[in-house]
């Protein structure tokens, strides 16, 4: 057998072994499972809200339409096309662009340290959600008796209610990961995705009946037009589309190489990206309705106690459930539905690392999680199970997705449409089976306006940052956390790129069609396979 | 609630969860094509 032959065997072979999703039902509620995440639940509803509540939804369609449906799409095209996780299919593209995918992966790789922390927390207030643990200073328990949260410094103090939780979220990734793409991945999705719609709607169902729901509604659809002038709204509609979708990163890449190759992708597109924004805004009602149910509660307007983030769901969330009819309940079904949308998203943030390392080294898929998992779990388990960990995570958190997702989705887009010219053969592989068609439009916004969309909302944030110290923190932990994490990334990255491929791997563009039996023969003769 | 504040969330509830529905009579519509797995499926 000659080299290239024995090559064109190797990558055959390897594809086999990759694992890939049964069907296209998997693949789309995986890629949902992913899009879907705390953003959805604890991010759109405030972020609507601050910028100009019903108007707001203008911004959102547009970005929706014009930046994330097309860079879903885009990531789609290259993962599809190119048959490999985030590095190899870059590698395939260009051999010089392997280390965007390898940047991708350590993003990943650290998203996935703390992501799982806030599961783990979510997972502990489901049951306290039964009896109402926090009393009546919801506040004071998240931060003290739960987190034992002291003074903003890196502390080794374990706290073991945190601890043994996120060992367990640690532990189930391990098993699920391990099963492999189909019968862990696929499966783990098809089953959750369901569940977490029922017990989002139930919880919608019981706030929509809550005195006070209306005025919640009231405060979050009334449009203020006057936003829609403000260069900070659109951008923050493209920031919560782009942060929402799980796009830039890796994860869709890895996912649509999975995909059978004559999957319809840009209509899969339509309908993952439909799905995301539909469950975003019934989380919006939803809370928006609790919300306004505590306003009536407390004596307040809607304004005063709506927030987003970890302040909504652990502090304002427990404070509602106080109050409600029914609140435990209301507790179990909110709680239960941040730990479903949690696990499936964590778990396609840490397949877009599994999925590299087995392309790089072609382990066996339980040696390549094991390898994967096991550091991530320790490093977790060191860093956020301790008094500290609610600063770190927080820094890590905001710098990784600014300086780290944002930034490395604007290179790879401008490396890919203008530095490879390559849009319009990514086009032409949605094409062969997908419809709608996509073309020129799709090439416009792809290549110009969804970076120079994404470049606004960096700068924005780089100016934010470089006014004033994130949250007030110190110099230190922004530096240590935050700037050094965000710039080191693309270093390893890069350097990790200059390891060699296993052997066999095929880098010359996208792999031969093993049901293409012309193509696969032109490889194991030498011959051009694409 | 508003009348206004009524208007934009039965607006947005149409536009984006009708878009799915669109979206997703349209992928049903298309699906024509071959989605049966076409690689041999191993994942050791």
């Amino acid at each position: 057998m000659s080299p290239a032959s024995a090559q064109a065997s190797d990558q055959v072979d390897h594809d086999g072994k990759r694992g890939a999703f049964s069907s296209r039902r998997v693949f789309i509620l995986a890629a949902i499972g992913s899009a879907v995440g705390l953003g959805n639940i604890w991010r759109f509803p405030y972020v609507a809200y601050e910028n100009g509540g019903g108007a707001f939804m203008i911004p959102y369609l547009v970005a929706l339409l014009c930046a994330g449906i097309p860079f879903l799409l885009f990531d789609y095209a290259i993962g599809h096309r190119h048959r490999g996780s985030a590095p190899l299919s870059f590698a395939r593209m260009h051999r010089r662009a392997e280390g965007l995918g390898w940047w991708q992966v350590g993003i990943c790789f650290v998203i996935a340290v703390y992501y799982a922390a806030v599961i783990a927390w979510a997972l502990r207030y489901t049951f306290f959600s039964l009896n109402k643990a926090w009393g009546s200073d919801p506040d004071g328990f998240f931060f003290g008796s739960f987190l034992k949260a002291g003074d903003v410094a890196v502390s080794t103090d374990v706290v073991p209610g945190v601890f043994i939780p996120l060992a367990l979220v640690w532990l189930a990734m391990l098993a699920i990961l391990a099963l492999g793409v189909q019968r862990g991945v696929g499966l783990t999705s098809l089953w959750s995705i369901p569940v977490l719609v029922i017990t989002f709607s139930a919880l919608v169902v019981q706030a929509l009946l809550l005195p006070g729901a209306g005025a919640g509604l009231d405060a979050l659809f009334t449009p203020d037009w006057s936003e829609l002038g403000s260069a900070s709204v659109w951008a923050a509609a493209i920031g919560q589309i782009f942060f929402s979708l799980s796009i830039g990163y890796g994860i869709m890449i890895t996912y649509s190489s999975y995909v059978s190759r004559r999957e319809d992708m840009t209509g899969s597109g339509l309908v993952v990206g439909f799905s995301n924004s539909s469950f975003e805004l019934l989380a919006g009602i939803g809370v928006f309705a609790a919300l306004g149910f505590m306003a009536q509660a407390s004596g307040e307007a809607v304004g005063d106690v709506a927030s987003g983030g970890i302040g909504l769901a652990f502090v304002a969330f427990p404070a509602i459930i106080n109050e409600a009819p029914a609140g435990a309940l209301l507790g179990v079904l909110f709680f239960g539905s941040l730990v479903i949308a949690g696990l499936t998203s964590l778990i396609s943030v840490i397949e877009v690392v599994i999925s590299a390392v087995r392309d790089k080294l072609d382990t066996t898929r339980i040696r390549s999680t094991v390898l994967v998992v096991v550091p991530a779990a320790v490093l977790s388990l060191a860093l956020l199970s301790t008094t500290s960990g609610v600063y770190v995570l927080d820094v890590v958190d905001h710098f990784v997705n600014q300086y780290g997702i944002l930034i490395v989705a604007v290179i790879s887009m401008l490396v890919v449409a203008w530095g490879m010219r390559a849009l319009h053969l990514l086009a032409a592989h949605l094409n062969v089976n997908g419809r709608p068609l996509v073309g020129s439009g799709w090439r416009l916004l792809a290549g110009i306006l969804t970076p120079a969309g994404l470049t606004v909302v960096l700068v924005l944030a780089l100016r934010d940052d470089l006014r004033a110290a994130y949250e007030d923190y110190p110099g230190w932990l922004l530096l240590t956390f935050g700037w050094a994490v965000a710039a080191a990334l693309p270093i390893i990255g890069f350097l990790i790129a200059r390891l060699p491929w296993r052997a066999g791997t095929h880098l010359d563009g996208p792999p031969p069609d093993p049901a293409d039996h012309a193509a696969v023969a032109a490889a194991r003769t030498g011959g051009d396979v694409r | 609630m508003s009348a206004e504040a009524i208007v934009m969330m039965v607006v947005s509830m149409i536009v984006i969860w009708g878009g799915l529905a669109a979206a997703v009579w349209s992928l049903v519509r298309h699906g024509a094509v071959d989605s049966r797995v076409d690689e041999v499926r191993r994942d050791p």
